[in-house]
């Protein structure tokens, strides 16, 4: 390999790069922006390449070839057009490497007539007013228009829908009046999620983005996680919008309506009202939630604690039930549950392994569930009265909350899922300048700040806070011996699969709350705890395969997979735009939040322990618990 | 064996001459659609979990090219050229209203009885010889209005022959 | 089917008919492959594809690569409008084909050959196999070729299923690896990163079967039969208003005006050179000559007689471009709907200054802003109807 640098005069710059640094990539270098639409920095060759850098396959970074055309930049939509010194023609920057010295202009009147009229002809075909768009005002076709100064229709504009918008049933919500056929969405969801739920379909004039057989999105293998939406340029894919349903439930003088908030939003609604990515605003959206007229603002962090410890106790008795009574329908390892869009995955892809998924419910159904049993009996309210909606980065939440077995209380957990843009635009139709706004603590009784239920947000989060409590556990001794500040950061970071090991080198005497799973801990002794991590469902690809050839994650004891790449805060549903450096900032505000908090171990959130001695009684994974706070999944084709 | 299962028999016995591998995907497809004059979402489902590609990307390939069709068409797929050499002949016209006349449908139709599908194609290199078309594989050029009519018939009583013979 | 049913006219002598294939791989087997590489440079064989690339040039890179196995893929998806030559070479001459492949084989390392035969000569499938057999069993093909310990080549026969744009290399390469036939990247190229990620080179029908014939009777046998800028002869492919259609030979510099004699096409009001992608010729420009430079050509000639409707034309080769592309780039996929709409337009109302102003432009976006071939040349026919005969749209003063 080459590596000495080139240099490359972009518009009278100097710039020096390594080998095949393309010209976009230059440009970017030389603090020179070009325009694109098929481009996203979440699918350049650099990105593509961290995202599967990892532990168990060290080195294998060379992509089969199979998967070289999804690789490469289609270079399709033509936008990021540049002129090269002693080449005729314009030439797409996004796919042009530098291999020798070369002068490079990206402006000038061809290119950018060209540009204009690449915007105009995409807009030839595009139904649809800015005004009538969820992506109005973050929509990247728009805004380019307006810097081009596309203000005629000279080739023409359709004057009524080509296409019928699918919305009902339908989480993913499509409208390719608006696609532009850039193909992120098609290589988002195969690159990053493994799922290929999108392709090309046709060619020439008939050539649309499709799923197979053109099946809505609700019967296709999708697992609605929604990152299509996240890097569809413009209003082609949106989530479908409850907005409407929880104003109507909240102006419902009969009804109480309760919101929980999920950890990842916090980090991330600030970037809809002009903050940084990475600014938590988790009070002040309390009280934009009250003034919404929300009666109960909970906190997700209390059932993210309750399912540590649904989760963490079930994955002692799995191994208790499996490396001491032999019992082989102990599927180890133990897979985390509260990603529905890796829940929805491994239903599609992977049904086999169902016995490995935790049966816990996600935090979200959770609180849902309790919501309707332990709050209202305890405040005397009517659980028919009650409507339940939370507040998550997600889109696959959606999914989940309709999910047909979640109501084991006899009503639905939770009646409506709002994804972080959904409640933005809330907050903006109320008027509400959210980083203005005063502090307001959560309502109780699930209102407890704890450490452990924030990091939920991030890839690993969940894993440590189950560490941090089982640790304890077993050992009865202070994570902290271990590991300073209860800070477990071999599991935290963006590699797509990650290891850890933690040895339990004593043990303690069983807690009463999990007499009734355990008798003793003397098996654990001197035992090493494996764990293993992923998110973006296509290193979930890679820890399935990893564990079917009885690599080294075949030998782990209990992985976490997240649908999303980065975790929660990398979500579907969170604002947009994304990328590594945006994900990266919300992941640091959801760690220092972790550590300003007094309460940073599950087992220690006072709300959950007083769950279990007023209501759970039996303890975790007990025959209650198991009614409300477990489920099962099923294969899907 | 129900109709899934043959299918993925034959998808199978596939496989064995055209390799496990992405690269046999076209001639799985091309083999596919020829036995059956299209290739059925069945038959899609039965590649992609043969060769391990993605349903989606089977559709996408399955749906780029001009010979593979998803939806069901007849035994003898007629193509007639649409491109200028053929186009501008002066029996060209004529020739297709021969084709429409005698079998009782318009293009991109499928006679009732499943025989004959009619579509338009792109240049099929007959353009010395036009106006042409193709009945499944067989090219046929210098089309006139008799000449189509006498080339169904050959179609017709070949098909009868044929199943008269199982 | 009998090949032969559909063989069609030849015009003249074809120089292929005057070697024998094995003399060609003999030659090449019993030379050292550089040398093989320059006596191709040395004829100044170029791509018979319409692009044009020196194909001495080509092996050369390919032959410089380092991976391993490389390959050579002989283009038969044949598909510009008004071309069908490769249905003439490959019925008759096969074997010179792939001794062609062979020899290229032979000249840039490669082991394996593949020919992509478009779907539409399906017919000529049975017809190849037989003649790959007679190969393998003559030793033309196959382990140490004519008893060379060095030289092993064989062939494999691959089907398009109806894709114009697979024409275009790098799309074939993708429908080859069992994918839509969309265009890749041109960086980087085939011969550096080609079928399987590995060294490809990608020749068409025409030219190799030219690469024995040049081994057999010697690099300046084939540049004399041309100009000195534009060496060797070419197949014609005639078709349209004219008595004689078929197949001729001509060498480089021959006039249009010479082949519409020829042909009987003497009255012919316009002559569309290379195909869809080619450009339309006025009768005051027919003293031109076909040669890089002047006509560039994939060997299509559509004659036109007087009574054509040239904007008929032009709306069906714009058809025929928003059918066959690829549909992955914005200035082609829409680029060529906006076009044959407005053709459309101008055929009913005639032409405005706006109109024509918008379609100049949008011609030339197409051109410069398109990601391969196909949409790059998609608005010539269009532009050179419009600069020669809009004196036929409506309202024309």
């Amino acid at each position: 390999m080459d590596s000495e640098l080139i240099t490359v005069t972009i518009d009278g710059k100097e710039v020096k790069v390594i080998p095949g640094t393309t010209v976009l990539e230059a440009a970017r270098t030389a603090g020179i922006h070009i325009p694109t639409l098929c481009h996203h920095d979440d699918l350049c060759s650099e990105a593509l390449y961290q995202q599967t850098a990892s532990t168990p396959h060290q080195g294998e970074h060379s992509h089969q070839h199979e998967e070289s055309a999804m690789l490469s930049t289609p270079s399709s939509c033509r936008i990021c057009l540049v002129e090269v010194e002693g080449l005729p023609k314009l030439h797409a920057s996004c796919a042009l490497p530098i291999h020798n010295a070369m002068t490079v202009r990206t402006t000038s009147t061809a290119i950018r007539h060209a540009r204009r009229d690449i915007l105009e002809l995409m807009m030839s075909e595009h139904y649809g007013d800015c005004f009538a768009c969820a992506r109005n005002g973050t929509c990247e076709l728009q805004k380019l228009c307006a810097d081009y100064g596309v203000t005629s229709e000279r080739f023409g504009r359709p004057h009524e829908p080509l296409f019928e918008k699918a919305e009902i049933g339908n989480i993913i919500v499509r409208d390719q009046n608006k696609c532009i056929l850039c193909r992120r969405c098609v290589r988002m969801c195969a690159l990053y999620q493994g799922v290929y739920a999108l392709t090309t379909e046709g060619r020439g004039d008939h050539s649309r983005i499709a799923t197979f057989m053109g099946k809505e999105m609700k019967d296709a293998t999708c697992i609605n996680c929604g990152q299509c939406i996240n890097r569809c340029p413009t209003g082609a894919l949106t989530e479908r919008d409850d907005t409407d349903a929880v104003w109507h439930a909240i102006e419902d003088p009969d009804k109480m309506v309760v919101i929980q908030t999920a950890p990842a939003p916090r980090a991330a609604i600030g970037e809809m009202f002009g903050c940084e990515p990475g600014t938590p605003l988790t009070f002040q959206m309390n009280t934009a939630l009250k003034r919404v007229g929300f009666d109960k603002v909970f906190d997700t962090n209390f059932s993210a604690d309750l399912t540590i410890l649904e989760e963490g106790s079930e994955l002692i008795s799995r191994l208790y039930k499996a490396l001491v009574l032999k019992d082989n329908t102990a599927a180890l390892p133990q897979f985390t549950s509260c990603s529905p869009g890796w829940i929805k995955f491994i239903e599609h892809f992977y049904p086999k392994y169902l016995p490995n998924l935790s049966s816990a419910k996600s935090p979200q159904q959770m609180m849902g569930a309790v919501l309707k049993t332990y709050f209202a009996e305890k405040n005397g309210w009517d659980p028919s009265k009650i409507v339940s909606v939370s507040l998550m980065p997600c889109t696959a939440k959606k999914f989940e909350a309709a999910r047909p077995e979640m109501d084991a209380s006899g009503y639905r957990d939770v009646d409506y899922a709002l994804t972080t843009r959904e409640l933005g635009r809330m907050f903006k139709q109320a008027g509400i300048e959210l980083p203005k706004l005063d502090k307001t603590p959560f309502d109780d009784p699930f209102g407890t700040p704890t450490g452990s239920g924030v990091i939920f947000g991030a890839t690993g989060g969940v894993m440590e806070a189950a560490l941090r409590t089982v640790f304890e556990i077993v050992t009865g001794e202070k994570v902290e011996s271990v590991f300073d500040h209860a800070d477990i950061k071999p599991v935290r970071g963006f590699d797509g699969v990650r290891m850890a090991e933690l040895t339990i080198s004593k043990v303690g005497p069983v807690p009463e709350i999990l007499s009734h799973l355990v008798p003793d801990f003397e098996w654990l002794k001197g035992a090493t705890l494996r764990v293993g991590l992923a998110h973006g469902t296509v290193n979930a690809i890679r820890v399935m395969k990893d564990i079917e050839e009885g690599g080294p994650l075949s030998q782990c004891h209990f992985i976490e997979f997240m649908a999303c790449p980065g975790g929660c805060l990398g979500g579907g549903g969170q604002p947009i735009p994304t990328d590594r450096e945006i994900r990266a900032a919300r992941a640091k505000a959801i760690y220092s939040e972790d550590a300003t908090y007094v309460v940073r171990k599950s087992h220690e959130n006072e709300d959950v322990l007083r769950i279990y001695r007023e209501f759970f009684k039996e303890g975790p994974c007990s025959h209650k618990s198991h009614e409300l706070l477990h489920t099962h999944y099923k294969e899907r084709v | 064996m129900d109709a899934q299962q043959t299918l993925r028999t034959e998808v199978e016995q596939l496989v064995r001459v055209h390799g496990r591998t992405r690269t046999a995907l076209m001639p799985i497809l091309q083999d596919l659609n020829r036995a059956h004059s299209y290739i059925s979402e069945d038959a899609m489902l039965a590649v992609s979990d043969a060769l391990n590609v993605p349903r989606a990307e089977v559709y996408g390939v399955a749906t780029f090219y001009s010979y593979f069709s998803v939806k069901p068409r007849g035994t003898y797929v007629i193509r007639i050229c649409r491109t200028i050499s053929c186009a501008k002949q002066g029996d060209y016209h004529p020739a297709i209203a021969a084709l429409f006349d005698e079998l009782g449908i318009g293009m991109g139709e499928t006679t009732s009885d499943g025989m004959f599908t009619i579509e338009q194609t792109n240049c099929i290199g007959m353009c010395d010889q036009g106006p042409a078309m193709m009945v499944n594989e067989i090219p046929h050029i210098k089309l006139t209005e008799a000449s189509v009519r006498s080339i169904l018939n050959e179609y017709r009583h070949a098909a009868l022959a044929a199943k008269k013979a199982q | 089917m009998d090949p032969k049913a559909v063989h069609g006219f030849v015009g003249n002598k074809l120089s292929f008919s005057e070697v024998t294939p094995r003399d060609g791989i003999r030659m090449a087997a019993e030379m050292a492959p550089e040398d093989v590489v320059a006596i191709i440079g040395a004829s100044g064989l170029r791509g018979r594809g319409g692009a044009g690339f020196p194909t001495g040039k080509k092996w050369e890179f390919a032959r410089g690569q380092e991976g391993s196995p490389k390959y050579i893929i002989c283009n038969a998806d044949e598909g510009e409008p008004g071309t069908f030559k490769d249905r003439l070479i490959l019925t008759d001459f096969p074997e010179l084909v792939f001794a062609g492949m062979a020899i290229a084989g032979r000249a840039v390392g490669a082991e394996f050959g593949i020919l992509y035969l478009r779907a539409e000569y399906g017919w000529l499938r049975e017809h190849l196999d037989a003649a790959l057999e007679r190969c393998r069993v003559a030793n033309t093909l196959g382990n140490n070729i004519l008893g060379a310990s060095d030289f092993s080549f064989d062939i494999s026969i691959r089907m398009g299923s109806g894709a114009y744009v697979c024409g275009e290399e790098t799309a074939l390469l993708e429908s080859l690896e069992g994918r839509r036939g969309d265009a890749r990247n041109r960086i980087p190229f085939p011969v550096q990163a080609g079928y399987l990620g590995k060294p490809t080179v990608v020749n068409n029908v025409e030219t190799l079967a030219w690469v024995p014939c040049i081994m057999v009777k010697g690099p300046s046998w084939f540049a004399a039969m041309g100009t000195r800028k534009a060496p060797g002869a070419w197949l014609f492919c005639v078709s349209g208003d004219c008595k004689r259609p078929g197949i001729y030979e001509y060498p480089f510099g021959t006039s249009l005006r010479q082949i519409l004699s020829d042909v009987g096409a003497e009255n012919a009001k316009a002559v569309q050179v290379g195909g869809a992608s080619g450009t339309c010729v006025p009768p005051a420009q027919f003293d031109r000559t076909m040669t890089p430079g002047d006509l560039a050509t994939g060997g299509s000639i559509i004659v036109f007689g007087p009574g054509q409707d040239m904007f008929a034309v032009a709306e069906n080769f714009q058809h025929f471009f928003c059918d066959e592309s690829c549909g992955q780039c914005i200035p082609c996929r829409l680029g060529n709907q906006r076009m044959l709409e407005a053709i459309g337009r101008m055929r009913k109302d005639g032409l405005t200054v706006d109109g024509e102003r918008n379609v100049r432009q949008l011609a030339q976006t197409m051109t410069v802003a398109s990601k391969c071939g196909l949409g790059q040349m998609s608005a010539r026919a269009f532009l050179s109807i419009l600069n020669n005969f809009s004196g036929e749209l409506p309202g024309h003063v």
